[in-house]
């Protein structure tokens, strides 16, 4: 059991939550992810690191209600049944830090893509390399953490599909304008969002890092659940990614494997919001 | 005295194909004293010969003999740290049986049941021995909580070592709770065993992927030795066309799905496909546990096997038991491609009968492809349960030295790096329970003998 400090909603559909967990994020570099259960009979849920504080042994996490299993995370107060990590291998970048001092780097996040990328412009900020960010989302009320963001980037650029805040569009309109001012890209956020900003950056030959979030079951290695195509060759993204060459993804691929339970989530989501409903009154 | 053995009662196949109870009911006191009575007591025990871990076979059999069940358990025990889970999935009939004199006129002694009967017996009645030596004040980790791992952790917790097992799942059992399936091996079983070695002080952290939360360097400073049982590790694939479609899973996925997280469950939470017929593709333990799994969802279920029944590898027993309960056998045939409709979901598969050639140097008959035969089969679901490939994820940050194929290098469990000790199918690639828990307990051994 892992003692919770909050769980709170940040926008209509998204939560922060903040762990006890010390041996999980001593040793954690951003890029790398958890996997959490809420209960001993929960789903595990891989989430990406979004923050941590070392001194005090403390990890963040933000997530966004999809399905049953996150609706019941949703619901977590004061204790998590599971919390497993750090997995899978660190961001790149982060990971040597003085082979890209000299590059000039643009994050591109979606929706709730920002929650990983923080960790990553935050880190690269502490050890001298400052980094744009173009942060996309179809509306004001899912543009998450800005705040935070907007004090580690060097220059904020926000997007939304409805214009509702910042330009009007999508964050590849926002990059293609500013695309010859980068050397390397880091791209997160929904699967057809990424494959869109490699369809660009391929075409500038601008490259490209993608985070991976396929289906999981145990994150280490041993079942293939997660497995992406990339270069022509079965991934599995627990530990070869969750980050890969995104000109090498198959996304299209990777989009239709997201759907294998769909009708199972579907289902399921039915099922959890009569159980917890039943739960709260 | 009969020379026909005792048959243990089993659930019937029409029932439980329709449950996940455990199919063989085991021994009651009257079936177990009769079949105990059988055995010869022979003064050159060949049985023993045959047990990985050396039991004192006829000992303890001997002891049952002799209605005392509580001294059968400490024989058994002074061998083998997990007795309730060998008597189930040992493959006794290669190995201790094989050797029973009784065998080569009639029927060995059922000593696997036997094993079973005394280990379930003494969980009921709680005899579980907590007698262990005054602490040593020696510190091992150990990597990884399966059979190998806990086995280990047993022999040195009973020496007086302070013990912690590191295990990334957020269960303690390896292999025992997310592979074997609740119809072999009860997962109330694989607990308790779990916390008999934790009433011997072995301490269990869950949650921790050694090499990335911990590494091994980190270990070999923070305590005296060190044990690896990392386990198995990735799943194959075949690497033929349209494997990445939706519908075609590891076996390790479907048996994790089913027995880690309880997906056969009406009420459970996470996921299992409802699919209408399910090829599953291979002859080993892993693809009889998962297409037995299967079947008992509701789901048409055909094995599929390059070879003929002859060579498949899985146990006799678990052969038998899923003939009985209607699983198709479509032997000497094997797969060429997957077929997917436009959403890539798996609506067939071309397959193509084999043939069976003479015998290699590793003793296994060849095959070829009768390129003729190529046919489809209709099918919405295909699971391969083709081996695995190492895993080095625990081993990130340190140089320990591989073998060409991988796996870690040891010499009397000695991997190449100070005071590590490694054992089960991170050095022998995927292999049996049993022989995990030889490794393990060979391992503790060698521990014991260089700290004490």
């Amino acid at each position: 059991m892992y003692k919770v400090l909050y769980n709170n909603k940040i926008s209509s559909n998204s939560f922060e939550m903040a762990i006890e967990a010390p041996l999980v994020i001593e040793k954690a570099i951003p890029g790398q992810f958890v996997i959490v259960m809420s209960h001993e009979d929960s789903e595990r849920i891989p989430l990406t690191i979004y923050d941590y504080d070392k001194e005090k042994g403390i990890l963040y996490l933000i997530y966004q209600v999809v399905g049953g299993s996150t609706l019941e995370l949703s619901y977590v107060k004061n204790e998590l049944f599971s919390v497993a990590g750090p997995l899978g291998n660190p961001n790149e970048i982060c990971a040597n830090i003085n082979e890209f001092k000299n590059k000039r780097i643009v994050y591109v996040a979606g929706g709730v893509g920002v929650a990983p990328v923080y960790p990553q412009v935050k880190y690269l900020k502490e050890h001298g390399i400052e980094v744009d960010v173009i942060y996309g989302a179809r509306n004001i009320d899912l543009l998450l953490i800005r705040d935070k963001i907007e004090k580690v980037a060097k220059n904020m650029y926000y997007v939304t599909d409805d214009g509702s805040f910042g330009e009007k569009g999508f964050v590849t309109t926002v990059l293609e304008k500013r695309i010859n001012d980068y050397d390397i890209c880091v791209a997160i956020g929904p699967v057809i969002m990424m494959k869109s900003v490699c369809e660009l950056t391929k075409k500038y030959n601008l490259q490209t890092i993608v985070s991976m979030n396929p289906l999981m079951v145990d994150g280490s290695g041993m079942c293939g659940a997660c497995r992406c195509e990339v270069d022509g060759k079965p991934k599995f993204a627990c530990i070869h990614g969750p980050e890969f060459d995104g000109h090498k993804v198959n996304f299209d691929l990777a989009l239709k494997r997201m759907n294998i339970y769909h009708k199972e989530e579907m289902d399921k989501l039915f099922e959890m919001e009569k159980r917890l409903h039943k739960e709260e009154y | 005295m009969s020379d026909s053995k005792v048959k243990g009662r089993v659930q019937e196949p029409n029932v439980r194909v329709n449950n996940f109870n455990e199919v063989e009911l085991g021994f009651n006191d009257e079936e177990a004293h009769l079949e105990a009575s059988r055995c010869l007591n022979c003064p050159k025990p060949r049985c023993m010969e045959g047990c990985p871990v050396k039991i004192q076979i006829p000992k303890f059999i001997k002891a049952i003999k002799d209605n005392d069940l509580k001294l059968a358990y400490e024989i058994i025990t002074e061998s083998s740290s997990l007795p309730a889970v060998c008597g189930r999935v040992c493959p006794q009939e290669k190995q201790c049986e094989k050797m029973c004199v009784k065998g080569l006129k009639g029927d060995a002694i059922s000593i696997g049941s036997l094993e079973r009967y005394v280990a379930d017996v003494a969980m009921k009645n709680d005899y579980a021995s907590t007698a262990k030596k005054e602490s040593n004040g020696k510190k091992v980790a150990i990597v990884g909580a399966g059979p190998a791992g806990l086995t280990c952790a047993g022999d040195l917790a009973k020496n007086g070592f302070s013990v912690t097992i590191y295990e990334v799942l957020h269960k303690a059992g390896g292999v025992l709770t997310y592979g074997i399936p609740e119809f072999r091996l009860p997962k109330s079983i694989v607990q308790k065993e779990v916390e008999s070695l934790k009433k011997l002080g072995v301490e269990i952290l869950t949650d921790v992927p050694v090499g990335n939360a911990i590494t091994i360097p980190e270990l070999q400073d923070k305590y005296d030795a060190v044990f690896i049982g990392s386990g198995a590790g990735l799943p194959k694939f075949m690497g033929i066309d349209g494997e990445d479609a939706n519908g075609v899973f590891s076996a390790n996925e479907i048996l994790t799905r089913i027995n880690l997280m309880g997906a056969y469950k009406s009420l459970s939470k996470t996921p299992i496909k409802k699919a209408k017929r399910a090829y599953i593709i291979g002859g080993g333990n892993v693809a009889m546990d998962a297409v037995r799994c299967l079947k008992r969802l509701g789901i048409e279920t055909h094995l599929m096997y390059r070879r003929s029944e002859e060579e498949l590898p899985a146990r006799k027993m678990e052969v038998e038991h899923a003939k009985e309960e209607g699983i198709i056998f479509d032997l000497l045939t094997n797969p060429v491609r997957i077929l997917t409709d436009d959403n890539n979901n798996v609506i067939g598969m071309e397959v193509v009968n084999m043939i069976l050639g003479e015998a290699g140097e590793d003793g296994r008959r060849s095959v070829s492809e009768d390129e003729s035969s190529k046919h489809v089969v209709d099918c919405d679901m295909v699971v391969m349960a083709l081996g695995t490939s190492p895993n080095h994820e625990a081993l990130k940050n340190s140089n320990i030295v591989l073998t060409e194929r991988g796996l870690i290098s040891v010499e009397n469990s000695k991997t190449s790096l100070d005071n590590v000790y490694a054992g089960g199918d991170a050095v022998t690639g995927a292999a049996t329970v049993i022989l995990a828990m030889e490794a393990g307990k060979k391992a503790a051994n060698e521990i014991i003998n260089a700290l004490l």
